[in-house]
């Protein structure tokens, strides 16, 4: 297999190998050692040394004697899989394991359909902080890890319901915590944005004292200056930043920090780089100079509109780029009055970075994407930008799958317009960064960051969010703060950074009598549900109209019965299993079957519908007794109705909801 | 019993047969017999073996009498026939049908009580005229649905759920099959999936009386340590025949067997019931030897399974009857009823 004995823990790849069972006193079930790498590519090339180097380790352990009983059956037969590991379960799980703030997906959803949405926003708010921001501007890789996506259907609306926490909640403040008293160590936050606010969060509530320089007059980094507030409005970007900062972090508004030497000399016993990737790219074509004061880089603008420096543009405009900016570029200049917006970008269509719905929105509201256009000048008129020449080409790739735009030999395009915004990528900039003070830098110009600890080679300093290693989104730059609190937390207190509290697990049986459980695992067939948007004609004169409505309460809960409740396990006990075959004939995606043990490529062939998708696991269990077959249960497309412990006579499937919480600095 | 309705999701890789259609169109609703009961089983290894068949759902007639087993098939092929009969009446229901239209596949649905005490003179009879059916008893060596009696299949040594002893010698089923005519006769069991469905495969294809006794076990009364059809014990002293295997019409056999080790039944629809024999003294279409090789493996404690005894090129009865080819519901009043004058003919002719 490709990924064979490897794993991957936040997002760093790690080797395990598996224990033979005489030894599992001894040494536990597996040997696991990180590959300190998030690449495949490097992990794969990386394992087999310390797969060799545990391998040595477990025959060392192994006396003389008995190396005749353990003929390598790791590599004949599957073992029975080991299910107290906690991230077996979790990958099953698989919107809370795609989330890279691991949020606890089905159990926010179970509250709210339980109308429990004060619960279901502080779930959320736990894992990644920004519920009412992200519930309406996140990437969602949650959604199309969604299992509904592999049993035909569209995945549940996941983001939209993380939205409804945050609308249809009450006065939250009695259930947010109250920070420890100060312990008295000092932290530096450098920039406003979601990954500063993250680390603050965490280290303010066992005590740190958290201090925040952000160059802007209000925090929030790029979910204020760059996402416009007919996407996010104002009043929801406050409430949870302030959220934050009301728990006693210091900020320094204003202040842009121009040199990292000055505030090294500062007495903070660590500082946190969470200064994003500020730094808009520009085009460098013919007529640049010229038409500079009708062209625009993309993000810059949207600050400027954000704090109302800039409030109109010019009648005709055209769009650099394919990304997310670009589509708040044009859909933002059509509501400043614009009458003629267009998108252009190099790639053809289906390559465009944009987030699928972002494009639908912006074609949506009458706004054309023309793809395949690369730009070649900008056309000058009596000292005055008139319009722009594109160049016509198609993608073509080559053996090794690298695309090249090749032109198509066609006429040049020509745009007219009066304004032009450059929306085509952003870099970081580390300027203020004295290269003399321990921090290494690498290629790009981009500073070397432990991509496990978040620690830079100057030990006091920490990266993360974009700072790290370019542009994410906001939902990684939760993930990341979290994770630099801990090494954080951990390098105050002298402990060694690589030692990563393990994440909370619980397990719990379901059953309530004899077919009932306590979720409901009644399978809906609706549709994913459309969520409504404010009227066009309005929308398009207001800036600050919200375009999308958000799920009222009813269709909030149709939807949240869409989850399949993947965090509700099929648990089996062999010893209970008096293979009636019950299960088998039940099951409504033929998930389980019992055949007799045999290599994980021949086993996953044999089932009943053979388990093709590798990246799901299957769960083995010990041999049976009667016929010393094992159980194998295909992960992929189950639907956890809980038909096969309904249909057990001994109880030897059981429903158990697991829940999975990602360790965090403060319990 | 189960409280929600089986979701309609499948697999996206469920396999389609002939006709398009995948093993979830051949179910029926959801079962509310008791979880984990032998009789489940035996419905899924129908609906299987219905869709590797290709056979169309709405040419199948599903007949039952009274009991568990009866109740098994309002679970599968929901989109054919069906008679739920008067106890133990099961055969003259399906005697009618088939003489009116014989056209359809008769499928009946049986248990030891309906079969082998109620019922048992009908099953002798319709064994007997040799019916183009496939009989199944799903045989629990109990009555369940009464809460645990013994019944006329359980045996001697078998104690019930609550330690009373058994007086009476059990009945065995196939062996009176055999003696009565049926021209194939199995045994199989619940748990055994990969015997189960090629046998009713070849079961439904096989014209004439088929007849196959499944040993299904009753988890709720009759799988305790004593019983002797629980699924532990079947599984400790089965003695398989055989390893059949199902061949359509127009494969060819693809595994190969050593010389001397392989049995083809043919059938008439041409399809092949290929068996790989694990006995020496096997030989399916030798009668005396069938009904030796039972007694003898009851004599050594052992339940015999596979294909007991098949004989293809026997008669059905309306081959017997000489019938005509034209399905009696098919024909006009004037055909079936033709009238005085023709009375008359028939009379002065036997003047």
């Amino acid at each position: 297999m490709e990924t064979k004995y490897l794993f991957k823990r936040y997002k760093t790849w790690w080797v395990k190998v598996a224990v033979p069972k005489e030894q599992r006193n001894e040494l536990g079930y597996d040997l696991r050692q990180s590959l300190k790498t998030h690449d495949l590519e490097e992990a794969k090339r990386l394992r087999w040394d310390v797969v060799e180097s545990l391998k040595t380790k477990i025959k060392s352990e192994d006396s003389v004697g008995i190396i005749e009983k353990s003929k390598d059956p790791i590599e004949v037969y599957v073992p029975p899989t080991d299910t107290a590991y906690n991230q077996y379960y979790h990958k099953v799980v698989d919107c809370q394991h795609a989330c890279p703030a691991h949020t606890p997906v089905p159990e926010y959803i179970r509250q709210i359909s339980q109308g429990n949405y004060n619960e279901a926003y502080m779930l959320n708010w736990e894992s990644n902080v920004f519920p009412g921001i992200l519930g309406r501007t996140c990437d969602r890789p949650c959604e199309p890890a969604c299992r509904r996506t592999r049993t035909h259907e569209k995945a549940v609306a996941i983001c939209r319901l993380k939205r409804v926490t945050y609308d249809h909640k009450d006065d939250i403040s009695s259930l947010m915590p109250v920070p420890e008293k100060s312990n008295g160590k000092k932290v530096g936050l450098i920039g406003g944005g979601p990954a500063s606010l993250t680390v603050a969060r965490d280290l303010a509530l066992i005590g740190y004292q958290c201090t925040l320089f952000e160059r802007d007059p209000k925090a929030g980094g790029l979910m204020r200056t760059n996402i416009p507030s007919f996407r996010l409005p104002e009043e929801v970007l406050d409430e949870e930043v302030n959220q934050v900062i009301d728990l006693g972090i210091k900020t320094e508004f204003n202040s842009e920090i121009k040199s990292m030497k000055k505030l090294l000399d500062k007495d903070f016993d660590a500082i946190f780089v969470g200064t994003g990737a500020p730094k808009g790219r520009d085009i460098r074509i013919e007529g640049r100079e010229e038409a500079n004061k009708n062209i625009h880089i993309g993000i810059d603008w949207l600050t400027s509109i954000a704090f109302e420096h800039t409030k109109s543009i010019g009648k005709k405009v055209i769009v650099l780029g394919g990304g997310n900016t670009a589509m708040d570029c044009c859909r933002t200049a059509i509501r400043l009055g614009a009458e003629e917006v267009k998108v252009t970008v190099r790639s053809p269509f289906d390559q465009m970075k944009a987030s699928e719905w972002e494009i639908e929105d912006a074609m949506g509201e009458g706004i054309p994407i023309h793809d395949n256009h690369v730009p070649k000048r900008f056309i000058i008129q009596d000292g005055k930008l008139v319009g722009m020449e594109f160049e016509k080409v198609e993608a073509v790739f080559d053996e090794s799958g690298k695309r090249s735009l090749v032109p198509t030999d066609e006429e040049p395009v020509i745009f007219e317009c009066d304004d032009v915004l450059v929306a085509i990528g952003q870099d970081n900039a580390f300027e203020w960064i004295e290269r003399d003070i321990g921090i290494d830098f690498g290629e790009w110009d981009m500073p070397i960051v432990d991509k496990v600890t978040f620690q830079s080679s100057n030990e006091k300093v920490f990266f993360g969010g974009d700072a790290a290693w370019g542009p994410e989104n906001i939902i990684w730059a939760a993930a990341h703060g979290h994770q630099a609190a801990i090494s954080i937390d951990s390098f105050c207190k002298n402990q060694d950074l690589y030692k990563r509290p393990e994440p909370k697990t619980t397990l719990i049986s379901q059953k309530m009598g004899v077919h009932e459980w306590s979720y409901d695992n009644d399978i809906s067939q609706a549709k994913r549900f459309l969520v409504p948007h404010a009227d066009k004609k309005d929308a398009l004169k207001d800036l600050k109209l919200e375009v999308e409505l958000g799920f009222d309460e009813v269709t909030a809960l149709e939807e949240a019965q869409r989850c399949l409740n993947c965090d509700v396990q099929t648990a089996f006990s062999e010893d209970l299993c008096i293979e009636c075959d019950a299960c088998v004939d039940i099951c409504p995606t033929d998930c389980i079957s019992f055949v007799h043990n045999d290599s994980e490529e021949n086993l996953r062939n044999k089932l009943r519908i053979p388990a093709v998708n590798l990246n799901q696991q299957i769960l083995v269990s010990e041999q049976l007794e009667q016929t010393s077959r094992v159980m194998v249960k295909d992960e992929d497309v189950c639907l956890h109705c809980g038909l096969c412990a309904e249909r057990c006579p001994t109880g030897a499937w059981d429903m158990q909801n697991f829940l999975y919480q990602e360790a965090k600095v403060y319990s | 019993m189960t409280y929600i309705v089986k979701p309609k999701n499948h697999h996206p890789l469920l396999e389609k047969n002939k006709l398009g259609l995948t093993r979830r169109d051949y179910e029926g609703a959801v079962s509310t017999l008791c979880a984990g009961c032998g009789h489940d089983s035996v419905s899924s290894a129908i609906v299987e073996a219905c869709f590797q068949l290709s056979i169309e759902s709405y040419k199948v007639a599903k007949l039952s009498g009274i009991g568990c087993s009866s109740k098994a098939p309002a679970y599968f092929l929901n989109q054919s026939h069906g008679f739920n009969s008067v106890h133990g009446r099961m055969p003259s229901i399906a005697t009618g049908a088939a003489m009116a239209n014989h056209e359809l596949t008769y499928l009946g649905i049986s248990g030891d009580g309906d079969t082998a005490s109620i019922g048992v003179g009908q099953f002798v009879h319709c064994a007997r005229r040799q019916l183009n059916m496939t009989y199944i008893v799903e045989n629990n060596g109990t009555y369940g649905l009464t809460k645990g009696q013994f019944s006329a299949t359980n045996d001697l040594e078998s104690k019930s759920k609550y330690g009373d002893d058994n007086l009476f010698p059990s009945i065995d089923l196939p062996t009176m099959a055999i003696q009565l005519g049926a021209s194939f006769v199995a045994r199989s069991f619940s748990g055994d999936r990969e015997q189960l469905v090629p046998l009713l495969k070849a079961a439904l294809s096989h014209k004439g009386f088929s007849f196959l006794d499944i040993i299904s076990p009753c988890v709720t009364f009759n799988n305790h340590k004593t019983s002797t059809k629980s699924y532990d014990y079947i599984r400790e002293h089965n003695d398989a025949l055989s390893k059949p295997d199902f061949v359509p019409l127009g494969k060819e056999i693809v595994t190969e067997y050593p010389t001397g080790s392989s049995i083809e039944v043919p059938l008439h629809d041409g399809s092949l019931l290929a068996l790989e024999k694990l006995s020496q003294d096997y030989d399916p279409a030798d009668k005396i030897q069938a009904i030796k090789n039972i007694q003898e493996s009851q004599r050594d404690g052992k339940v015999l399974t596979g294909l007991l005894y098949a004989d293809p090129t026997a008669k059905d009865l309306r081959e017997i009857l000489n019938v005509s080819d034209k399905p009696l519901n098919t024909m006009g009043k004037s055909e079936l009823c033709p009238g005085s004058e023709k009375l008359e003919g028939i009379n002065s002719g036997l003047r």
